[in-house]
């Protein structure tokens, strides 16, 4: 029997392909995703590994999530321990260091990148050139930097301003002032990569005049001796340094940052693995589908086998071994194919903003061996049900050609509608839930979206009878009866077919529906709560100097200014985080924050305001005492007002002064500006820009370019995941190639008949393209209404997060659907083109 | 004085190449009158169907010419020819005549809804009428017997009153009273409306039907018989037998 599987396989080279295709994509996708992740691991670990001196002396910060480490002020250590540090047994060499974030590099007068919205908003990370011993990088062209007057920037950074050295570059220091330096030379990392982030080096006494002061570094490096115990070192060092200040070897920092990034990291194979788990299920969709075609097709082959004495078992086997040796070819295929995913992912994320190296890719041997089970799990599970039915078949009604009646739709739809029923259900009352978590209502919310979408795909044969009449409507004539008649002859294929776009349009429209709902609410929050005329940030967020909202204060038309300054910490409920500083009487003028408890007005030293959510997590009221983890330390803090969050402002604030003793810099991070009611806004507008001129890397904001701006950032993650949805998409189109192309093959005859009582090659094919724009429509059409309920759904639970307003972005949805439809009909253009090549004496041809 | 309805010269038809070759129509003249019903007929692997299929305009020819009324169809492209079947040629086949998604009135209509034309519908009814199917219109051809399902496939080849209709053993998965039918219809057709016909069997019965039979053996002319009866035409049949049929070509 094995030898008629194989021959089978051989025979049907086509439907091998188009079945083998569908694994491909669905395995290439999980691999894809393993082998991204592994391979961006890899290229950090070589990062990491390399780079850290034997012992490093620095402020002992809390270990922050990188995300907020640099949050705050500059923490550094004096550089008279030098000497001491080189002193203690087996050091070799001890060296300060600067690292100091946010120099700014210019382009043009802008920050570099800022027109594209690049994430660092053209912020370089500025510091000396070390010494050999300590330095990650080397220099790629050109000389290392001397003097005052000259700098090295990386290759990637003098890519894009395109200078070479001896050229000039032009920076904004920390300190607000601009300055023009020569180009020594280019850099490169000896290992790894930059991650796109911009470094700007100068020999050591200019990088620590120009970011720190005299006597001042951020860090020192200590080369041991290469038999020295790091630990050791690290224990003899310890005692020399004040409080403040730790000695960590490089062994640690490596372990810290490989932890940090392996919940980062696990985060973003978690992510991915949810859109392959998505393109997977589409994928069953598909394979489910071919085979049972693939099976109704043979039933004669199969019953003459049967006939001819083979059992039940052995015919049930012979499918079933065609499927592990389609399942077990097309996963390795897949496995390959994932490398290009894994590159696609890489492309996509650099597009994206985040610009992850190209790195050489990493297989281990688990992705192999997920990316193998799953092939065969979802393949073998497609197969068996077909195969069962073929077997059961009696031999001579197969023989005698009588189709397998088609089961009643009963039980199927009975249990559909039973899945239907219970996911609204869920669906309906997890809103309920949210009170007592969002998480567990939108838990809840998925499940009764998950039965609601099984319900839909199981009951679909049932609606597709009348879907496609009415969508085939418009359609007169043969052509549109042809293919109204084909999409209805067969519903539960034309179902089958169509579910698996459902899956990937309904998916696409609720995340639509609630980016859709999140601009809203935001714009609506900008609306009720800011006050203020103008918002001043930084390019990409990044801080910026304290003159700037001095020279806000000083241009004419300006009544009121208020300053918000962040500090990391690590606060009750909600861990890592910024802490916002705010002088409570400005803020109060530019924002209308609605108190549950308390007063804005208490906020003095020593004292917080929490959002109403932290604070019953924590069940924190007025009075109560948090302590939370700050760069200096722990820091108890009062608690004097509970508020709505709204509006961006959420979680701790704190007056100025404590804030700043928190640990924010002198930097601001955002301005709130408030006109005389009598002044024009527009010329308070340009006098703003004019009286900022002389910093480049703020920008001035009305209110309805910071709601466009909060609106691009959605709309940048929203492209982000339409892309990563684009594969099950794919795959769904592709089950359209291969549901037609099957059909065609099965309607030779019928369609010969056409062709032989006049029907044009035009008609035979126009036929087949409007019977996949039938299946196209009605998928879309059906994963739409699933997807904006879903969406509505999440939006009602997500109220209490802030997203308190439903939207539709009707052109968005509008969009998808033409092109579910566009795509459906370039799906069927091949199998058209062979519809129409057809032999008419085929048709004729009596068997 | 009759005319001819369709007409082929020197009609040769060669399938395969070189060793495989098989000569399956051999420099066959023929002509077929107008408003007569004509069989042809001929033992398996005669090449009686090809013949039909090359006067059809179904199959392309190796040689020689084919018209139907004035029109060459060897110079014809496929467009062309298609537009021809469609508005002047009529076509029962032995199985599978019905589109299954249409129903019966559908698949009647069904050449003229393609050529996108406005059926004469006083003519469709006299066809309904007279094959008796005004009972059974909107049903599907699987709700329907091979009996009916063959009377619609000879109303459909009807409904556009062309020039010619080619039946390929229309009779050939019917029991015999369906047969009849079907064949008594498509005589009626040719007595009543004038229609021409040219019917491709093996059944000496079902060539009774017919005013003039043409006998082919191995890819030629070899006899013709007027108004033929089953006996006689069983007898000439049986002779072939007798003088033997060596080629055994699979092609029918």
């Amino acid at each position: 029997m094995l030898r008629a599987s194989l021959r089978n396989l051989v025979a049907h080279k086509l439907r091998l392909f188009l079945t083998a295709l569908s694994i491909v994509l669905a395995v290439a996708f999980v691999a894809g995703t393993y082998v991204f992740t592994d391979s961006l691991r890899a290229s950090l670990d070589t990062l990491i590994q390399q780079n850290q001196p034997d012992v490093t002396v620095r402020p002992a910060a809390a270990d922050f999530s990188p995300e907020f480490q640099g949050a705050g002020e500059v923490l550094t250590v004096p550089t008279e321990l030098t000497g001491a540090i080189e002193d203690v047994p087996g050091v070799v060499m001890a060296s300060p260091q600067v690292l100091v974030p946010n120099v700014v590099i210019l382009d043009d007068g802008k920050p570099l990148g800022a027109e594209t919205g690049g994430f660092t908003g053209g912020t370089a990370i500025g510091g000396d050139w070390p010494d050999d011993a300590f330095n990650p990088n080397t220099i790629a062209v050109g000389e290392p930097p001397v003097g005052a007057g000259e700098v090295a920037i990386d290759t990637g950074t003098a890519d894009q301003l395109e200078v070479a050295p001896g050229d000039t570059v032009t920076l904004l220091l920390p300190s607000g002032e601009r300055r023009d330096f020569t180009i020594s030379g280019t850099t490169e990392p000896r290992a790894g990569s930059n991650f796109g982030v911009s470094f700007v080096y100068w020999a050591f006494p200019a990088a620590q005049e120009l970011l720190l002061q005299p006597g001042q570094a951020t860090s020192i490096a200590v080369l041991a001796e290469p038999t020295a115990s790091q630990q050791v070192i690290a224990d003899g060092i310890r005692p020399l340094l004040p409080t403040g200040l730790e000695a960590i070897t490089g062994e640690q920092i490596a372990s810290q940052v490989s932890e940090q990034l392996d919940s980062g990291l696990g985060f973003l194979n978690t992510f991915l693995l949810v859109f392959a788990i998505v393109s997977v299920f589409v994928a069953t969709f598909l394979i489910y589908n071919t085979f049972s075609m693939l099976v109704a097709q043979r039933t004669r082959e199969l019953a003459l086998l049967r006939a001819i004495g083979a059992s039940r078992g052995q015919v049930l086997r012979s499918i079933l071994a065609e499927a592990v040796i389609v399942a077990l070819v097309a996963s390795l295929l897949g496995i390959v194919v994932g490398a290009g995913v894994a590159r696609g992912l890489q492309l996509l994320f650099q597009a994206a903003g985040a610009p992850f190296p190209s790195a050489a890719l990493v297989f281990q041997p688990r992705t192999i061996i997920v990316a193998l089970t799953v092939g065969l799990v979802i393949t073998l599970a497609s197969a068996i049900l077909p195969a069962r039915r073929a077997s059961v078949i009696p031999p001579m009604a197969a023989l005698r050609d009588e189709q397998p009646r088609t089961r009643g739709l009963g039980r199927r739809t009975v249990i559909g509608g039973f899945l239907l029923g219970a996911g609204v259900g869920l669906a309906v009352m997890s809103p309920q839930l949210a009170e007592y978590g969002t998480t567990n209502a939108a838990i809840m919310a998925g499940v009764g979206a998950l039965c609601v979408l099984i319900g839909v795909l199981a009951t679909a044969p049932e609606l597709a009878r009348p879907a496609a009449a009415a969508i085939g409507s418009p359609f007169r004539g043969v052509v549109g009866r042809l293919a109204r008649g084909n999409t209805r002859r067969n519903p539960r294929r034309t179902a089958a077919t169509a579910g698996a776009l459902t899956i990937g349009v309904a998916l696409m429209s609720a995340i639509s529906v609630l980016a859709a709902s999140t601009q809203a609410s935001v714009a609506g929050i900008v609306d009720d709560v800011i006050g203020a005329d103008f918002v001043v940030t930084g390019y990409g967020f990044q801080p910026f100097s304290g003159e700037v909202s001095a020279a806000i204060r000083a241009t004419p038309g300006v009544a009121e200014v208020a300053v918000v300054k962040q500090a990391p910490a690590r606060a009750p409920g909600t861990g890592d985080t910024l802490i916002t500083g705010v002088d409570p009487q400005d803020i109060q003028r530019a924002l209308s924050l609605t108190a549950t408890e308390g007063s804005l007005d208490d906020l003095t030293g020593g004292t917080v305001a929490l959002d109403s959510e932290t604070a019953a997590e924590i069940g924190a009221g007025v009075g109560t005492v948090v302590q939370v983890l700050s760069v200096v330390g722990p820091v108890d803090l009062e608690v004097v007002m509970v508020y709505e969050a709204a509006g961006g402002f959420t979680g701790y604030v704190v007056d100025l002064p404590t804030a700043r003793e928190l640990g924010a810099s002198q930097q601001d991070n955002v301005v709130y500006v408030v006109k005389e009611t009598e002044a024009d806004a527009t010329s308070v507008e340009a006098d703003l820009n004019l009286a900022l001129e002389p910093f480049p890397n703020v920008q001035v904001l009305d209110q309805s370019a910071f709601k466009d701006s909060i609106g691009d950032q959605i709309g940048q993650l929203l492209n982000f995941l339409f892309a990563l949805l684009v594969l099950a998409v794919l795959i769904a189109l592709l089950g359209i190639v291969n549901t037609l192309a099957l059909s065609v093959f099965e309607r030779t005859r019928e369609i010969g008949l056409l062709r032989a009582v006049g029907m044009l090659r035009n008609g035979i094919r126009r036929t087949i393209v409007l019977e996949a724009f039938i299946i196209a429509v009605f998928g879309a059409v059906l994963g739409m209404v699933i997807g904006v309920a879903f969406g509505a759904l999440l939006q009602r639970i997500l109220a209490s997060e802030g997203i308190e307003k439903f939207a539709v972005n009707g052109a968005q949805l509008a969009l998808f659907l033409a092109l579910a439809a566009v795509g459906g009909v370039l799906a069927a253009l091949w199998p058209a083109w062979r519809g129409s090549r057809l032999r008419i004496l085929d048709a004729i041809a009596t068997e | 004085m009759t005319t001819t309805a369709a007409r082929a010269a020197s009609l040769t038809k060669i399938y395969g190449e070189g060793e495989a070759q098989v000569v399956a129509l051999d420099g066959v003249d023929i002509s077929i009158d107008q408003g007569r019903f004509t069989a042809i007929m001929g033992p398996s692997g005669s090449g009686k169907s090809t013949l039909m299929h090359c006067l059809a305009g179904l199959d392309s020819v190796s040689s020689g010419q084919v018209w139907i009324g004035d029109v060459d169809l060897t110079a014809l492209k496929d467009k062309a020819l298609t537009a021809l079947r469609r508005d002047k040629v009529g076509f029962v086949f032995q199985s599978f005549n019905l589109i299954p998604t249409l129903t019966a009135q559908e698949n009647i209509t069904l050449p003229m809804d393609i050529a996108g034309t406005k059926p004469d519908q006083q003519w469709v009814d006299l066809i309904i009428d007279t094959v008796g199917l005004r009972s059974r219109l909107d049903h599907k051809p699987s709700e329907l017997s091979g009996g009916q399902q063959q009377r619609v496939a000879c109303a459909r080849a009807l409904a556009s009153r062309p020039e010619i209709i080619f039946a390929d053993e229309p009779t050939g998965n019917l029991d015999s009273r369906s047969g009849a039918e079907v064949l008594g219809f498509l005589r009626r057709s040719v007595d009543e409306f004038g229609q021409t016909i040219v019917m491709v069997t093996h059944d000496p019965n079902a060539a009774s039907y017919a005013q003039r039979v043409v006998f082919l053996a191995d890819g030629r002319i070899v006899d013709e018989m007027a108004d033929p009866t089953a006996e006689r035409v069983l007898d000439r049949m049986k002779r072939f037998d007798i003088e033997g049929n060596p080629t055994a070509d699979p092609v029918s």
